[in-house]
């Protein structure tokens, strides 16, 4: 048994949610430095560099990357021989979100109700926790900052066997055509197919997050993503929308079994301020 | 494709001269607004009251920025997605209103108002909000601060780079840039 104080939660959870605000992910950056040698058009090439200078001046001035700084979902896997003591987790984890964006100068972009009052929480909690128990004595963190102008962008559908391999291309490269410029391209999709409704959104999240360059395991699902991700890219939106052949940077899918009579998949939007970050205690 | 150093707020002339993927660089004063305050203000106009700023030949901007740290005049202030706003957007062309800056596509009702009252939609680019701060000098709040970032503000920008998305004679940027590159 080892025994965490849950402050140390708080200042985890406050640390990653500020690295993700103000540092661009190295696989991020990369991959829009490449697409801005390569896009052909000149107008998208300026929006893909005038991206590169924000990711720069984000990190060395320590500010918001967008100012949309999302809501805060976290992924964390508690290991089963960890104790936590000296008070709540759960509040512990909202108390770091909370610092994060009192103390860092983030947005607070949170409303209570979400049909009547919609007021302003003031501090963006509550963000959102999906929790796993796992073997160990580690508590480890994924935490992503996700920014709306793409969620709302996002879609699920309720696929069936029959609709097979090009049914879920289609679903993935519709909602892209679908989505245009307001994602903030280029964007990252995570894709989740199989499980149930929310299962499939789940992993979809957790695919926003995956690696750009990473590919899926399995050379079936590693295909899939390579196809999706070259239709995308012929469909012509480009930086910002305006044309181009820089519209998605990766699809990253996973899969999770289903029931034999359905396969859902979801699809979730990431915009190319695709703020996560990762860390253990 | 144009490059355009213009004072704000727009005249009718710049306006009208203005064509869907020019690029420009706007200097002066912009007022900020996003949904929860726009609509306060087609409440207002719809009981016949008078709006808390004048947006008679104005440019409002959409966003809301993320808090000012110490020595910055404003926190990061990209532009968030404008079709929230296309419910309410009609009314305030109607008021005279010439210039929106934001992101994403309009509806057909608000292109066809700003036609018939001269407007232009302008671009920032999404997502670039620290590159897009450095232009803002200064921010003031003109109306409803108990709506936080999403208070209508007065930004002073210079050279604030834009650009034109949609311009007051029905030309697109979104339709035309992509359909050059599209190849299906
Ligand atoms: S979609 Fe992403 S880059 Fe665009 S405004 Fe929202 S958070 Fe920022």
């Amino acid at each position: 048994m080892r025994e965490i104080p849950v402050p140390r939660v708080t200042e985890k959870v406050k640390e990653l949610f500020l690295t993700a605000a103000y540092y661009i992910g190295a696989d991020v950056e990369a991959a829009v430095k490449a697409a801005a040698e390569t896009e052909p058009s000149p107008i998208g090439k300026s929006v893909l560099c005038q991206l590169c200078e924000n990711y720069q001046i984000a990190r060395e001035e320590q500010v918001a990357i967008c100012q949309d700084t999302g809501m805060a979902v976290l992924f964390i896997d508690v290991g089963q021989d960890v104790h936590f003591t000296g008070g709540d987790f759960e509040q512990a984890v909202q108390e770091g979100v909370r610092q994060a964006y009192s103390e860092g100068y983030l947005r607070k972009s949170i409303v209570d109700d979400p049909l009547f009052d919609r007021k302003n929480t003031g501090d963006n909690t509550p963000a959102i926790l999906h929790l796993r128990i796992v073997p160990g004595d580690k508590v480890r963190f994924l935490v992503t900052a996700k920014g709306f102008g793409s969620e709302n962008m996002s879609a699920v559908k309720m696929c069936v066997a029959a609709d097979g391999e090009e049914g879920v291309r289609n679903f993935i490269v519709d909602t892209a055509r679908k989505a245009g410029p307001n994602p903030c391209p280029p964007m990252i999709i995570g894709v989740g197919v199989g499980g149930t409704f929310e299962q499939a959104a789940l992993i979809a999240k957790r695919m926003t997050a995956r690696p750009v360059g990473s590919h899926n395991p399995d050379p079936r699902y590693a295909k899939l993503e390579a196809d999706a991700l070259a239709a995308i890219n012929r469909l012509g939106i480009g930086p910002a929308g305006i044309g181009g052949r820089t519209t998605c940077l990766a699809v990253n899918i996973d899969f999770f079994p289903t029931h034999i009579a359905g396969m859902p998949v979801a699809v979730n939007i990431c915009c190319h301020a695709a703020r996560h970050a990762e860390g253990e205690i | 494709m144009q490059e355009y150093h213009l004072k704000l707020p727009l005249t009718q002339e710049d306006v009208q001269a203005l064509r869907a993927g020019d690029m420009v660089y706007l200097t002066g004063p912009m007022l900020t607004g996003r949904d929860a305050a726009h609509k306060r203000l087609i409440q207002l106009l719809d009981e016949g009251k008078e709006l808390p700023v004048d947006v008679r030949g104005q440019a409002i901007y959409y966003v809301g920025p993320a808090p000012a740290s110490p020595g910055h005049a404003v926190g990061s202030a990209g532009p968030t997605t404008s079709y929230r706003m296309d419910a309410y957007t009609p009314q305030l062309l109607k008021q005279g209103l010439n210039c929106m800056i934001g992101k994403g596509r309009r509806s057909d009702a608000v292109r066809a108002a700003m036609r018939e009252y001269s407007a232009v939609y302008l671009g920032a680019v999404g997502g670039a909000a620290a590159l897009i701060a450095r232009s803002i000098k200064s921010m003031e709040v003109l109306a409803y601060p108990d709506l936080g970032t999403e208070a209508i503000h007065r930004f002073t920008v210079e050279n604030f780079p834009a650009i034109v998305l949609m311009d007051a004679h029905g030309g697109n940027l979104y339709e035309s840039g992509p359909a050059q590159y599209r190849e299906e």
